[in-house]
């Protein structure tokens, strides 16, 4: 009598299993927690552990566990207090070795995790924290390709030996280099010379009275627009490591449109440390390598360092000796990309220099084939700190050898830096080389500090109305429907559990408005059902039998709830074209809501319908 | 339990040049107030520093402004969240607020209106502090009018497809009566337009099409079953066969806002409250707005027959 196929009773029953499954993480809430990791002489060890579980037991501050957790250690409490308590306690006895900063401690059970199911993340709204908005100032970048265009091109000049009255930067921005040369022969022969060289330029003749030929040179925009590209891609580069540095548990760091970085430091209130980290400068040197790396390894030994050089260590604490002589700094330096050596087909990073520094490099090879050269990064972060009611200022100064290298010839304004380990090493040394000296300055444009216990009250407030607005309709379709509005309610319920449980898989934020966005959903679901209802209705007051009735309700409604449920989606995916953040969160949240809310509203309804009325006669209906 | 009479034959198209007057006019109207009178932009669109403050005790929003006022911090807009502890202040940063770069600095923001607040009232706190600079709100705003723009398109292109011209030119129509409409009612009130409430607009759209298409729905099919087909009657048919489901649906959508607007706490409040206004307007629009627009289009019988391909063989012969 049933009309309901069996595999898609099978296809309902695995969906609503699924849903369960992968919306259960959210019902274990994360505890506080204190997360540990290694700094360059800190290791993360059994040793730690005890460290750092003697410590707390030493202060009385009782800790739910403590455990290694790949490279860092997680000690976990029972509340903020005392996990603000127990921070102090562990950063006091592990020192500098280790950086130590709040975290949450998931408690989903270990089963859960290996099939991938995992809580939704929350958004700042809900757990506190600071957010900023970022703005890469592009103007920067054009004013230094430009500056740097026109004191390539006289040089140029100078060396083809083509006389020229004056080579300038345009007034406007954008508007390239202005080249004013005697004769027209000189201007064609400038012409060819510049456009051999540079091919990223656009020469056009310009005005010609007189002695004055007048040639402009433009930087292609599809340069421009992949030079602005770059300069995002660094400063996301370097914001990255600074921010790791800071110690914030998953930081959010992401590009959005052409020009703007998000970064979203969940638990952090304090936004003074944070913009101190990203307002840091750095930059670059390129110095002589000085002696053997023996020498070297002796001289941190003995403490005793020669007069000319000064001692530098890598990312991996490998000392080297340099000499105190800077040959070329990173504002010198216009170009880097990682690429391929020609000959032997070894990762390598390619540098293009200016015309001042291609004159020092030269200057400096000539004499120095065979010896080694060494880059080192130097950041420079700006610690404010009010002492005796005046604020004091020192720049801390971290550098680090980024490269070491042999010279194998005579270079200045172009080389290659070889014999890089993969070409992942090379595309991370062009960015830490361009970082350190084209990074265009960051304007914060937006800047939100959210309290912990606006978060705390925003969760609550949001999860009872999710839960009073499911209530309600429930409540309300059970009365007006009756039985089949029972089934659209255990419908619901599923659709709520399934929306949870995609949100979760996909990894979606949740947000305020993606909360709004599921009371949303949940008030717009219950629509298919009413329709369908209204048709059955209407169907037995035609005279319809009972199951053709509902036969007839579902076929009949079902286009309806196409074109009705397509027509708000396309209103859903707009939204989420809109900016990122909160409007986004509710946009996605809405998206997916249609797309659970038809399976749940048409199949699970038509599948229990199918269950409660398929194998018997019926007289009436109860709806 | 039905609480609309399923016989009901009331003559909706009958008094459509009384409804669609009236429309017109609230179109007109909401037109004016938006131009005239002007939206309370909120921090999303014009840049600035909002605060939320906790008071220990109850607090008028008048005094919160004049101790801001006596602080030198002028033009603030002071707004209660939901009880009678806790405001919203927004208002366009000092000189004190700014670091030597004239950047401003949310810290110094934050201790300068503490300071000011702390001098009247002792158990001032600031629990949130906010800042968006205005150049992010100018490309908000048209980043919003193009999401409108592109909504309205594509909700018209599937409809066209779907259906007819007729019916997308319909839809397309009511759905600017029920933006502008909703809109303008933010702009007589002068509640405080920000991004959620944009956001809203547009889930009002796709809310109100919704119920839109269930009604042109209905037309499509009764027109291609019924043999004699006056689209007069067959729109107001169409109107009363749906008038419960348009109804129960706008109910239950708005059991689910009312809920949020009263639970949910300040921060979606304007959601809600955009959500609740846009369910009113839509629900009406559906049953006296859409149908006269489609019957002054002149829609009919011929246009919605399902297409039988043409056979050239036939149109050959005499």
């Amino acid at each position: 009598m049933s009309d309901f196929p069996r595999w898609k009773y099978a296809l309902v029953a695995i969906v609503l299993v699924l849903g369960i499954v992968y919306a259960l993480p959210n019902a274990f809430l994360p505890v506080p927690a204190v997360q540990i990791t290694a700094n360059r002489n800190g290791t993360v060890d059994q040793a730690l552990e005890q460290k750092v579980s003697d410590a707390l037991k030493q202060q009385n501050i009782a800790t739910t566990g403590v455990e290694i957790k790949g490279d860092h250690l997680l000690a976990s409490f029972v509340n903020a207090d005392v996990q603000r308590a127990g921070a102090d306690v562990i950063k006091a006895a592990l020192g500098d070795d280790f950086t130590v900063a709040f975290n949450l401690k998931s408690t989903v059970p270990g089963w859960l995790t290996a099939i991938g199911a995992k809580p939704m993340p929350l958004g700042l709204d809900l757990q506190g924290g600071v957010h900023f908005l970022m703005q890469v100032d592009q103007n920067d970048v054009i004013d230094k390709q430009e500056t740097r265009y026109a004191d390539d091109i006289r040089s140029l000049l100078r060396e083809k030996n083509i006389r020229y009255e004056s080579v300038t930067r345009n007034a406007v921005r954008g508007q390239g280099v202005s080249i004013v040369l005697k004769s027209a022969e000189d201007r064609t022969a400038a012409t060819n010379a510049i456009a051999a060289e540079y091919p990223d330029l656009t020469l056009q003749d310009g005005l010609a009275t007189g002695d004055r030929f007048v040639l402009n040179a433009v930087v292609r925009p599809d340069k421009l627009r992949e030079l602005s590209l770059n300069t995002i891609r660094q400063n996301l580069g370097t914001l990255r490591n600074r921010i790791n540095a800071l110690g914030v548990s998953e930081p959010i760091i992401q590009q959005q449109g052409d020009s703007r970085i998000v970064v979203e430091l969940a638990g952090v209130q304090d936004t003074a440390e944070a913009k101190k980290l990203i307002g840091a400068t750095a930059t670059l040197e390129y110095r002589a390598g000085y002696g053997t790396p023996q020498q070297a390894i002796d001289a941190v030994r003995s403490g005793i360092i020669p007069p000319d050089a000064r001692l530098y260590k890598n990312r991996e604490g490998q000392p080297y000796l340099l000499s105190k002589n800077v040959i070329v700094t990173g504002d010198q330096l216009a170009d880097a990309s990682s690429s391929f050596d020609q000959t032997s087909g070894t990762p390598a990073v390619s540098v293009t220099l200016n015309a001042a520094g291609a004159k020092k490099m030269l200057d400096f090879t000539t004499g120095n084939v065979g010896k080694p050269m060494g880059v080192v990064y130097v950041e420079r972060v700006v610690d404010t700190k009010i002492v005796d009611g005046k604020e004091v200022r020192t720049p801390k100064i971290t550098e680090e050898v980024i490269n070491y290298a042999t010279i194998q010839g005579v270079f200045g304004k172009n080389f290659q830096t070889t014999g890089l380990r993969s070409p992942k090493e090379a595309s991370e040394l062009a960015l830490l080389l361009k970082g350190g000296s084209l990074a265009a300055p960051v304007d914060i444009i937006e800047e939100q500090v959210i309290g912990a216990s606006l978060g705390q009250e925003n969760i609550q407030k949001g999860f009872r109305a999710v839960m009073i607005g499911l209530a309600l309709v429930l409540l309300a379709a059970a009365i007006y429907y009756k039985l089949f509005g029972l089934v659209a309610d255990i419908a619901l319920f599923f659709n709520l559990v399934i929306l949870v449980a995609v949100m979760s898989a996909v990894g979606v934020t949740l947000t305020m408005p993606g909360v709004a966005g599921i009371v949303l959903t949940l008030g717009m679901a219950i629509d298919a059902n009413v329709l369908i209802c209204e048709r059955i209705r209407e169907e037995l007051r035609n005279g319809s039998t009972p199951h053709a009735a509902i036969r007839a309700g579902y076929d009949k409604a079902w286009a309806t709830i196409l074109d009705a449920n397509v027509t708000h989606l396309i209103a859903a995916l707009a939204l989420t074209t809109m900016g990122s953040g909160p409007i986004k969160g509710f946009g996605v949240t809405l998206l997916i809501g249609i797309l659970t809310s038809m399976f749940t509203s048409v199949t699970v309804t038509h599948a229990i319908t199918a269950l409660i009325h398929g194998h018997r006669k019926l007289k009436t209906l109860s709806v | 339990m039905e609480i609309f009479n399923h016989n009901s034959n009331i003559n909706f198209l009958g008094m459509r040049k009384f409804s669609v007057g009236i429309a017109l006019l609230l179109i007109l109207a909401s037109i004016g107030l938006i131009v005239g009178k002007g939206l309370n932009y909120g921090l999303d669109f014009t840049g600035g520093v909002a605060l939320v403050v906790d008071y220990q005790q109850p607090v008028v929003t008048t005094d919160v402004q004049a101790a801001l006022d006596k602080a030198g911090i002028e033009h603030s807009l002071v707004a209660s969240l939901g009880g009678t502890r806790e405001v919203s202040i927004r208002f366009q940063p000092t000189a004190a607020m700014k670091d030597e770069a004239g950047k401003v600095n949310l810290d110094k923001v934050a201790a300068v209106t503490t300071a000011a607040l702390q001098a009247t009232r002792a158990d001032a706190v600031v629990k949130s502090r906010n800042y968006v600079s205005s150049q992010v709100g100018d490309e908000l705003r048209s980043d919003g009018i193009v999401a409108a723009i592109v909504v309205v398109l594509g909700i018209g292109v599937y409809l066209g497809i779907r259906f007819e011209w007729r019916f997308a030119v319909a839809a397309i129509l009511t759905e600017f009566h029920d933006a502008l409409i909703t809109v303008g009612v933010f702009a007589l009130v002068q509640r405080e337009f920000d991004l959620t409430v944009l956001a809203s607009v547009l889930a009002v759209i796709g809310y109100s099409i919704n119920d839109k298409v269930v009604v042109f729905d209905r037309v499509r099919e009764l027109f291609r079953s019924s043999r004699k087909a006056e689209p007069e009657e067959i729109l107001n048919r169409s109107i009363n066969n749906t008038l419960s489901r348009t109804i129960i649906t706008a109910l239950f959508t708005a059991i689910t806002m009312a809920a949020l607007y009263f639970i949910g706490g300040p921060v979606v409040h304007g959601f809600a409250i955009t959500m609740l206004i846009g369910i009113l307007v839509g629900t009406l629009s559906s049953i006296f707005v859409a149908s006269p627009i489609l019957l002054w289009l002149g829609v009919s019988k011929q246009d919605l027959m399902p297409k039988t391909k043409e056979n050239p063989e036939l149109a050959r012969r005499p």
